[in-house]
């Protein structure tokens, strides 16, 4: 059951990410160029995501569990911390120059040819050292 | 104003964003999981939680493959990438890194984090757009290298 809720959650998630235009990197770019020729179209796509999710969080608060029996993830720690806005800071200036965010960058992997690949692969070398160094700052603690 | 007169890319960014929430939905409300693809693609190539690893291949086997068979039936859009491939490369670390840093992008914090009113989220999202909004000023006007 976890695995094909899974599974139809990963395919609709990538249907709604091609559909929304997202997987092209000239308008995610055209998004964050805004003295530029700015396309808003971004600002759909987040509006009409974050809609069914503000009904699902209100049906998660009152169930308590989900459908296959396990607690809702708690509210993170309203921490603002250095990592928070350093790591975020890092990935803005990344999802400018490729006009890639994680998502869209997998989804459209098939067809992205060369320079989908480039990005996929050196994001994920991102993210093994990332978890190298964070092993080696927790060993050194 | 009719509909016609709305540009047909937001109506589709719209729809295209009405079923990306709907993922992260059923994901929730299913399993209890936060939609967040840094976070579900970090967690199996770092290893971590190996319980949840069959689940997460599932999702994201299904992120590629449902698109895939997507664009062999009505045909593949460009994704318009650059073919600056030291470019990307490095984006794409910068990605990799801030992401797992941030825990979450787009998905995890901007849609699911900020539909609760996460305070670690809304910043989140703020800095990654303010600094995305600066780094597309000075690469495209000021360097020209995008």
């Amino acid at each position: 059951m976890r695995n094909l809720l899974s599974a139809v959650s990963g395919g609709l998630f990538g249907l709604g990410l091609l559909i929304s235009g997202m997987t092209d990197t000239a308008k995610v770019q055209g998004w964050l160029d805004l003295f530029g020729d700015w396309d808003p179209t971004l600002a759909f796509v987040l509006g009409g995501a974050i809609l069914p999710m503000l009904l699902a969080w209100r049906i998660a608060a009152r169930r308590k569990v989900s459908v296959t029996g396990d607690a809702f993830p708690i509210m993170p720690q309203h921490v603002i911390d250095g990592r928070l806005l350093a790591g975020s800071a890092l990935f803005g200036a990344g999802w400018a120059l490729a006009g890639f965010c994680p998502g869209p960058a997998l989804a459209s992997i098939t067809w992205g040819g060369l320079g989908g690949l480039t990005f996929l692969l050196a994001m994920i070398g991102g993210m093994i050292v990332s978890s190298l160094a964070g092993k080696r700052r927790l060993a050194a603690a | 104003m009719s509909l016609s007169s709305i540009p047909s890319d937001w109506l589709f960014g719209l729809a295209g964003g009405l079923v990306i929430g709907l993922s992260a939905a059923i994901l929730l409300l299913g399993n209890a999981r936060i939609l967040g693809a840094s976070g579900i693609l970090g967690s199996v190539v770092e290893g971590s939680e190996p319980d949840a690893a069959t689940e997460r291949l599932w999702f994201l086997g299904a992120l590629i493959g449902a698109p895939a068979v997507a664009v062999l039936i009505f045909g593949a859009p460009s994704t318009n990438v650059s073919g600056d491939l030291p470019l990307l490369a490095l984006a794409g670390v910068l990605v990799g890194v801030g992401t797992r840093l941030a825990n979450g992008c787009t998905s995890g914090h901007g849609v699911c984090g900020m539909s609760r009113f996460s305070t670690r989220s809304i910043a989140s999202t703020l800095v990654y757009l303010a600094v995305g909004f600066a780094v597309m000023f000075a690469a495209r006007h000021v360097l020209g290298v995008l």
